[in-house]
Order: C-alpha cells, then sequence, then structure tokens
C-alpha cells in the first residue's frame, strides 16, 4: 500500500474542501477502497475518512412516503431495516445476497454505489486495462472473460458493475444526492454509472471532490412492494459476485400488468435497466409468453465480449424466473437463501 | 505524521500511537498488540480468518483502517474466556468438532457470536450456513460448525432466559 496522508473532517464541508486537492479519496468502511489499495491499483495521496460525519448514518421516512437513506447507513442495517425491506423488498432482498454478514454490516450505502469493478485485470498491475491506466489497453479482451459484459461494453473495456443493491434501485428510479466544490446535485443512480466508450477510467458521472451524501427511493416504488423480486446466479451458492441477476418489479390492475420495472446485473459496466421490456408488459396479462418476449428485448442488444455467449441466453432465463417469482408475490419472509434460485423452499424447481 | 487512537480492546482501554495511517486493525492486533489469536487468511476480505467484533458487529479486521476505529470497542478470540472457562461458542465447537486445522477457528467463533447476537438465523441451518458463509473453513468442517452454532445459540437463549427470571 502506498504512504498516503489520513484525514479526518467533522464536517461535509470540511470533507469537500480537503477532498478538492487531486490525489485525494473518500473512505467510509474501506472494503473496498483498501482492498484495491493494497494491491496497489488505486493509489491515493489522501484519504479523507468520512465515516464520523454527522447525520448521515440516518434512514427517513419523507412525507410522500418515500425514503431518503443517508450514504453511511451500513449495508445490513439497511436490509434488516423492518419498514425498509417491507416496503422496498427487492432491494432489501438485493443486499442481503451481496458479500457476507461481515462485510454487510462495514459497507455503507455510497461505498456499494461507488465500489469498482471486479475484472481481475483492473485488479492486475502486471496487466493492460484502460479503467485502471487509460490508453494502457485491455488484457480482458483476450484473456479469461467469460463472466465480462455482453451489453453496452466497448473495444476498450468489457468490465461489469460488481454491485447487486443498484440493480433493483435502477429498476425502482433511485437518486442520489450529491455535494461537490460547486454545490448540491441530485443524478438518479441510473445516470451515475457510465458505460466505458472510449474512456472506461471514467467509472460514474461525479465530478473530481464530490460526495454522495444520500440515497432516495420515490414513494411510487412502494407501490411494487408485493410483487417484487431480485434473482442472482452466482458460481457458488453464497458469498459470490453475480454472473448474471434481474431485479423485477410488478403492479397489476385488472389481472393486468399496470407496470413493470426490470433490471439486469452482471451483464454490463452498469446496472441494466430494459426499459422496452417493460413497456411490452404494460397493460397485457402475466404470461409465460409475455415474459418470453420480454426477455427477448431485454437481451435484444447483446453480444458476446469473448467467452460469454452463454451469458446472454441465461440472462434472458433469469429475467423470466425474476418475473416469475414477482407473480407469486413477495415472499413473506426473506427466504433463507435470498435471491438464489437454489431456494431450499418445498415446491421450487431448480429449472426456469 | 503520527495518529493517537484510543480503542478499548477486550474490555481494557488502550491509547495507541499509530507512526503510518496504513495500518490495519487486523495487523494492529497481531503485530502491535501482542493479539495473535485473530488470523491473517488472504487479507482481502474473502475468507473470514480476521473476523473480530467491533461495536458488538462482526466485521473483516483485514479490510478496515485503525485510525477510522478510534473510539471503538473491539472484541477479538482472546476476549471471549474467563480463564478457564470457555465461551460457551467455543465450547460448543470444541463438543462438535467445529475444526481440524484451527486456523480458521477464531474467525469462525467470533462470526458465529455475532451471527447469533444478529438473530437472523432462528435456528435454522440453512439460514446458519448462509450468514455464516463469509468464513471458509479449508479443511472442511463445515458441518461440526454448523451443529456448533446450532447447539450454542440454544445454550445461549437459555442463559439469557434464566438470567430473565
Amino acid at each position: 500500500m502506498n504512504r498516503f496522508d489520513y484525514i479526518r473532517p467533522a464536517s461535509v464541508p470540511e470533507a469537500i474542501a480537503a477532498a478538492a486537492v487531486p490525489g485525494s479519496a473518500y473512505l467510509a468502511a474501506g472494503t473496498n477502497l483498501l482492498d484495491l489499495m493494497k494491491v496497489g491499483t488505486l493509489r491515493p495521496e489522501r484519504v479523507i475518512d468520512i465515516t464520523r460525519l454527522p447525520d448521515l448514518d440516518r434512514i427517513e421516512w419523507l412525507p410522500d412516503g418515500g425514503v431518503r437513506i443517508g450514504a453511511m447507513v451500513r449495508n445490513s442495517d439497511l436490509a434488516y431495516d423492518e419498514r425498509f425491506a417491507r416496503m422496498f423488498p427487492a432491494v432489501a432482498e438485493a443486499l442481503l445476497s451481496g458479500a457476507s454478514a461481515q462485510l454487510r454490516n462495514a459497507a455503507t450505502v455510497g461505498g456499494n454505489l461507488m465500489q469498482r469493478t471486479r475484472c481481475a485485470y483492473f485488479h492486475d498491475l502486471a496487466s493492460a486495462c484502460n479503467r485502471r491506466l487509460a490508453g494502457s489497453g485491455c488484457d480482458a479482451r483476450d484473456g479469461e472473460n467469460r463472466l465480462h459484459a455482453v451489453l453496452g461494453w466497448s473495444e476498450h473495456c468489457i468490465a461489469t458493475h460488481p454491485s447487486d443493491f443498484c440493480v433493483p434501485l435502477v429498476a425502482l428510479d433511485a437518486v442520489v444526492e450529491v455535494e461537490g466544490p460547486h454545490g448540491g446535485r441530485e443524478i438518479p443512480v441510473d445516470l451515475l454509472h457510465v458505460l466505458p466508450g472510449a474512456t472506461p477510467e471514467r467509472a460514474t458521472a461525479l465530478a473530481p471532490g464530490e460526495l454522495i451524501i444520500a440515497l432516495r427511493l420515490p414513494a411510487e416504488a412502494t407501490g411494487f412492494s408485493g410483487n417484487a423480486r431480485y434473482l442472482k446466479l452466482r458460481e457458488r451458492t453464497s458469498y459470490a459476485f453475480a454472473v448474471v441477476s434481474a431485479a423485477a418489479a410488478l403492479e397489476f390492475e385488472g389481472g393486468q400488468i399496470r407496470k413493470a420495472r426490470i433490471a439486469l446485473g452482471g451483464v454490463a459496466a452498469k446496472p441494466w435497466r430494459a426499459r422496452e421490456a417493460e413497456a411490452a408488459l404494460t397493460g397485457v396479462p402475466a404470461s409465460r409468453e409475455a415474459f418470453a418476449k420480454a426477455a427477448e428485448l431485454a437481451l435484444a442488444d447483446a453480444l458476446p465480449s469473448g467467452d460469454n455467449a452463454f451469458k446472454i441466453e441465461l440472462a434472458r432465463r433469469i429475467v423470466v424466473r425474476a418475473l416469475s417469482l414477482a407473480v407469486e408475490g413477495t415472499p413473506k419472509i426473506m427466504p433463507a437463501l435470498p435471491a438464489s434460485p437454489f431456494s431450499t423452499t418445498a415446491g421450487v424447481t431448480h429449472v426456469a | 505524521m503520527s495518529l493517537s487512537i484510543s480503542l478499548t480492546i477486550n474490555g481494557q482501554a488502550r491509547t495507541v500511537v499509530l507512526d503510518d495511517p496504513r495500518v490495519t486493525l487486523l495487523d494492529l492486533l497481531r503485530e502491535r498488540l501482542d493479539l495473535p489469536g485473530t488470523k491473517k487468511g488472504c487479507d482481502r476480505g474473502q475468507c473470514g480468518a480476521c473476523t473480530v467484533l467491533v461495536d458488538g458487529r462482526r466485521i473483516n479486521s483485514c479490510l478496515a483502517l485503525a485510525a477510522s476505529l478510534d473510539g471503538a470497542e473491539v472484541t477479538t478470540i482472546e476476549g471471549l474466556a474467563e480463564g478457564e472457562i470457555l465461551h460457551p461458542v467455543q465450547a460448543a465447537f470444541v463438543a462438535h468438532d467445529g475444526f481440524q486445522c484451527g486456523y480458521c477457528t477464531p474467525g469462525q467463533i467470533m462470526s458465529a457470536i455475532g451471527l447469533i447476537q444478529e438473530g437472523h438465523a432462528n435456528g435454522d441451518p440453512e439460514r446458519i450456513r448462509e450468514l455464516m458463509s463469509g468464513n471458509i473453513c479449508r479443511c472442511g468442517a463445515y458441518q461440526g460448525i454448523t451443529e456448533a452454532i446450532l447447539e450454542a445459540q440454544k445454550t445461549l437463549a437459555e442463559g439469557n432466559r434464566r438470567d430473565a427470571a
């Protein structure tokens, strides 16, 4: 790990002033930052500890029924918040399907949003990686790439965004509140993470020194609470990143789908909202055929970036499966294996 | 740049002067405070051998910057037994063969204590396995670990009922 100056500001304005110096990085729990600093992928000269900033560790219910979550709320505290889990069950399920209990106890909401890709070439300093060092090339293109992106990738970068949490957030129109050297602004989570194009070194829409202070979910998203799921396929039962995942949320009226929300994880450098698939489901009855068509639309632009063509069909099946589970209804209690297709609940089949 | 931090470790107040902010909680415990019971496995948050309780919650000490934990209360494996009397979770690991080589065991036990306090497993072995997935055991003692946690959970709940009575 490189040497750095450790700075512990007492307020948001102090933190932003401290981070205005180039080479600064914000530190929350550090579960991702310290990991990347240990291997040398990130080498900040100044580490700004934001864990003591006041008022960022609260879950506040807004008068209109939405919720505002401080950036320092820990993943486990949010997932196990009884009201939050009832109103936004797919988000709670996604949180509990990510990482391990120890990591969820430490990791923060803001840190989860800002986590970096798990592409091995980004972590390996001996490999070329445009995301780590602009213009150096991409060794993943001809490397071990069976888990890489199938949507929105470019010749410059085929990495995926690893978050589970962000997938239902994007589906439910969550917004982040940001403070920075030039004041505050709001960014929809869907626009927070950016596709690589020719500049994969830029992973988010945040300007240098900007800090996420809160996340908001709109009241409208609570309308899906009865029919919302997150489903995540992993290479082992627990404690693994998604091969592919999907959030599906439905609202019904008179036997027909009034509103549908679908987003995919593990397929692109950002959580992938499937708006055309949602539109195709609006105003039709739930059926296997309608879901299959939605899945086709969701993956219509998908292309393998390497040895990963299988992920495209897998993603279609996960979309159909997540929608089918959403129709069955949100489980009354959190499944023993959150988001797992290999549920031990009697009567659930292992094949879609 | 030196930095002074205060920690309560296994009930004892400690003031530590850090000459370098890079030190993790894990390295602080093992290398500077003579508490090597907490193990360094992967040092990257993937194996769980370094699990300790910070302010009562289980975390990976390898991914926590010591400087950031100024003021925290830390419990390590050394802080569990009272003299020769093992903590109920330690006793249950012995009774159920919850280990073979023992390297992951301090982390498994600290994680199990955290799991029981969190109260989400409800005696369901499937939930215990899921909530212990952050602790890897190379010897594959998982069956014994799950049984040990099930028993310890019962023992601790009975103890709590006795205390309340």
